[in-house]
């Protein structure tokens, strides 16, 4: 695509030979496997250690605990290249970096870092993050599962559910109340007590993992709780936030992926005698999913500037994950829709983009709870209670 | 041993070339540049003869403009220890290239010295060859596998009857085509590693070396527009259609 307002100028040497390093791992390693993957609906495990390899798990962390203490903009243009192959790739990597590691590494002791945060950044052991239940989405402080003291550590009951990565994760990110509030727990997936089985049938990321966990007395040594967590949910609603701030970047990175397929199929497809790009109503759409996208990588690019400074809020952040979603998803049905009956093809990446990015728009906090953050940040009256 | 890889900055191979209005070039404003390919190539299996114990220090020099520093950090977050850029903004053709590289191995004394087997963008494939002929090296041009054997180096040639294997004593110039390796992606903690290592520039004015083109660009045109083909259903059709129509037969 076009860099209209010369965006790249605003990125280090560095930031731009990381984005480039893993547009092209994406395009020449994953992108072969992905549609298939799509299709069988399985994570592509081969990827992992190829991910781990370019370094990108954790690298927001330090170099002390496997990280690569990368820049906001780095962990941003990484997200936007995954996602440009598959919201799934992007998924997988945000929940072991800002669901897992980040509150290892912002919650967790000096042991639980070395124990957990190395292997984790080399792929060796994949982490999934439980705080949705079946009966809890939005509104997470209702959760059921809980967490009991019983015999030097706790006891665990409870299931979750919609857990990106469950079924091939080695740690599980538990969010339980206790007597104390709500805290957060690491319970070892090979535990007494816990399951955690795939849910199919999904119509949506298909290529990536997602389970259910199911806790029944499962018991943990003192040592696995997370001694950070002592605020209580507002802790989990902190890791959410490094991810939502991943997924704005990403969905531009898929919305991308439909420009780029649609430019190029409309400038070769002929109809009429003439080229499908010839035609205004076409020039039109396609001028109008551009501009989408080059005001959304605008507001990215001004949020990782203040994620670096560390003067991003959470209402910024939910601006733009509830923008930047909502208008990748126009973007891809507007791609499907200007390459006609090839849209929908297995062919050509939009249609699973479309699909995809209907879970993206609804995860991490649903677009109508974004707007709840900001209604509430604009008027002063919280429209939650 | 140490080894010297020259690596040249070109527009990004995703990149549309688009021509100038004057014909005098082609835009490189606000255009993706990239390490041309067959360079990374040539890097990678100098990177690769280091893993394997096998070469002591990889040097990557460009020549060029400053902007080709960049080039020169995505060669050093590959893999390669150091980086020396031979600085001008002047016209560099291949022999002038030749000229500065010479100048290089005679300050550094590598063993060995590989570049790809062209540049993506004038397509000369004459750099590595004229570098053999000024130091009087042996030279392995189109190499898609190669062997170190002691003080020699076995070259597998992709020459256009099948594959041609030489062995060369070092010091030897090596050129890599497309099939030697196929070079890694950068990981992030090199690229952040990538900052910290040395990279040296040197003026070109300052070695006194004649660089002037040798060779004058009249014109850059892009190619025709191709026309839109017809299927034909006979084979009496197609050869009236090559033989009467377009008299190509």
């Amino acid at each position: 695509m076009k860099d209209i307002l010369m965006l790249d100028s605003l990125f280090s040497s560095e930031e731009l030979m990381i984005r480039d390093s893993v547009r092209r791992f994406v395009n020449e390693v994953a992108e072969p496997l992905l549609a298939p993957a799509n299709e069988a609906a399985h994570f592509p495990k081969e990827l992992i250690a190829q991910m781990a390899s370019l370094g990108i798990f954790g690298m927001r962390l330090p170099e002390s605990v496997g990280g690569s203490n990368a820049s906001a903009y780095s962990y941003g243009l990484v997200c936007q290249e995954l996602e440009r192959g598959d919201s799934a790739l992007r998924s997988f990597s945000s929940v072991q970096s800002s669901l897992c590691m980040y509150p290892i590494f912002r919650f967790g002791s000096e042991e639980q870092q070395q124990k957990w945060l190395p292997r984790m950044a080399k792929g060796e052991v994949i982490g999934c993050f439980g705080l949705t239940e079946p009966d809890s989405g939005s509104d997470p402080s209702s959760m059921k599962t809980h967490a009991k003291r019983s015999n030097n550590g706790w006891v665990l009951n409870g299931a979750k559910m919609w857990i990106t990565n469950a079924p091939i994760a080695q740690l599980a990110l538990i969010w339980a109340h206790t007597s104390d509030g709500i805290r957060g727990f690491l319970v070892e997936t090979d535990r007494k007590g816990i399951i955690c089985s795939e849910m199919k049938h999904k119509f949506s990321l298909r290529a990536s993992s997602t389970g259910e966990i199911s806790l029944n007395d499962c018991w943990i040594p003192d040592e696995n709780l997370l001694p950070g967590t002592e605020k209580g949910l507002s802790c989990a609603l902190s890791c959410l936030n490094q991810a939502r701030f991943g997924i704005a970047w990403g969905v531009i990175g898929a919305a991308e992926s439909c420009f780029d397929t649609a430019s190029n199929y409309l400038a070769e497809r002929n109809q009429f005698a003439k080229p499908l790009a010839s035609y205004q109503l076409i020039q039109k759409d396609l001028v109008d999913i551009y501009n989408e996208i080059i005001k959304a990588k605008c507001l990215n690019i001004q949020l990782g500037r203040l994620m670096n400074t560390g003067d991003a809020t959470p209402e910024m952040i939910s601006l733009a994950k509830m923008n930047n979603c909502r208008e990748a998803l126009r973007i891809a049905r507007m791609a499907r829709n200007l390459m006609g009956a090839n849209g929908i093809s297995i062919e050509y990446p939009v249609m699973r983009h479309v699909v995809n990015l209907e879970s993206v728009f609804t995860y991490e906090g649903t677009d109508n709870i974004h707007h709840l953050i900001l209604g509430k940040y604009l008027t002063g009256i919280d429209a939650f209670n | 041993m140490k080894v010297l890889v020259a690596i040249k900055r070109v527009i990004d191979y995703h990149t549309k070339i688009r021509v100038k209005a004057d014909g005098s070039g082609v835009e490189t404003r606000n255009v993706k540049m990239a390490m041309n390919p067959f360079d990374e190539i040539a890097l990678e299996a100098a990177i690769r003869l280091k893993e394997a114990g096998q070469a002591s220090e990889v040097i990557v020099v460009s020549c060029g403009t400053s902007e080709c520093q960049e080039t020169l950090r995505a060669g050093l977050a590959m893999g390669a220890d150091r980086a020396i850029l031979i600085e001008t903004s002047e016209e560099l053709q291949p022999l002038a290239v030749a000229k500065l590289l010479n100048a290089v191995v005679n300050k550094e004394s590598p063993q060995l010295v590989f570049l790809g087997k062209q540049a993506i963008d004038d397509d000369a494939n004459q750099t590595g060859q004229m570098l053999a002929g000024l130091l009087n090296w042996a030279q392995g041009t189109f190499a898609s596998n190669i062997i170190i054997n002691n003080d020699k180096i076995e070259v597998e040639r992709e020459v256009d009857g099948g594959l041609e294997k030489v062995s060369l004593k070092l010091p030897a110039i090596v050129t890599a085509d497309l099939r030697l390796n196929e070079p890694r992606f950068p990981s992030l903690p090199n690229i952040m590693k990538a900052k910290q290592k040395p990279l040296e520039v040197i003026s070109a004015s300052s070695l006194n070396i004649d660089i002037k083109p040798r060779l004058t660009v009249l014109k850059i045109e892009s190619p025709p527009i191709r026309k839109q083909g017809v299927k034909v259903n006979t084979i009496n059709e197609l050869f009236n259609k090559l033989h009467v129509t377009e008299k190509v037969l």
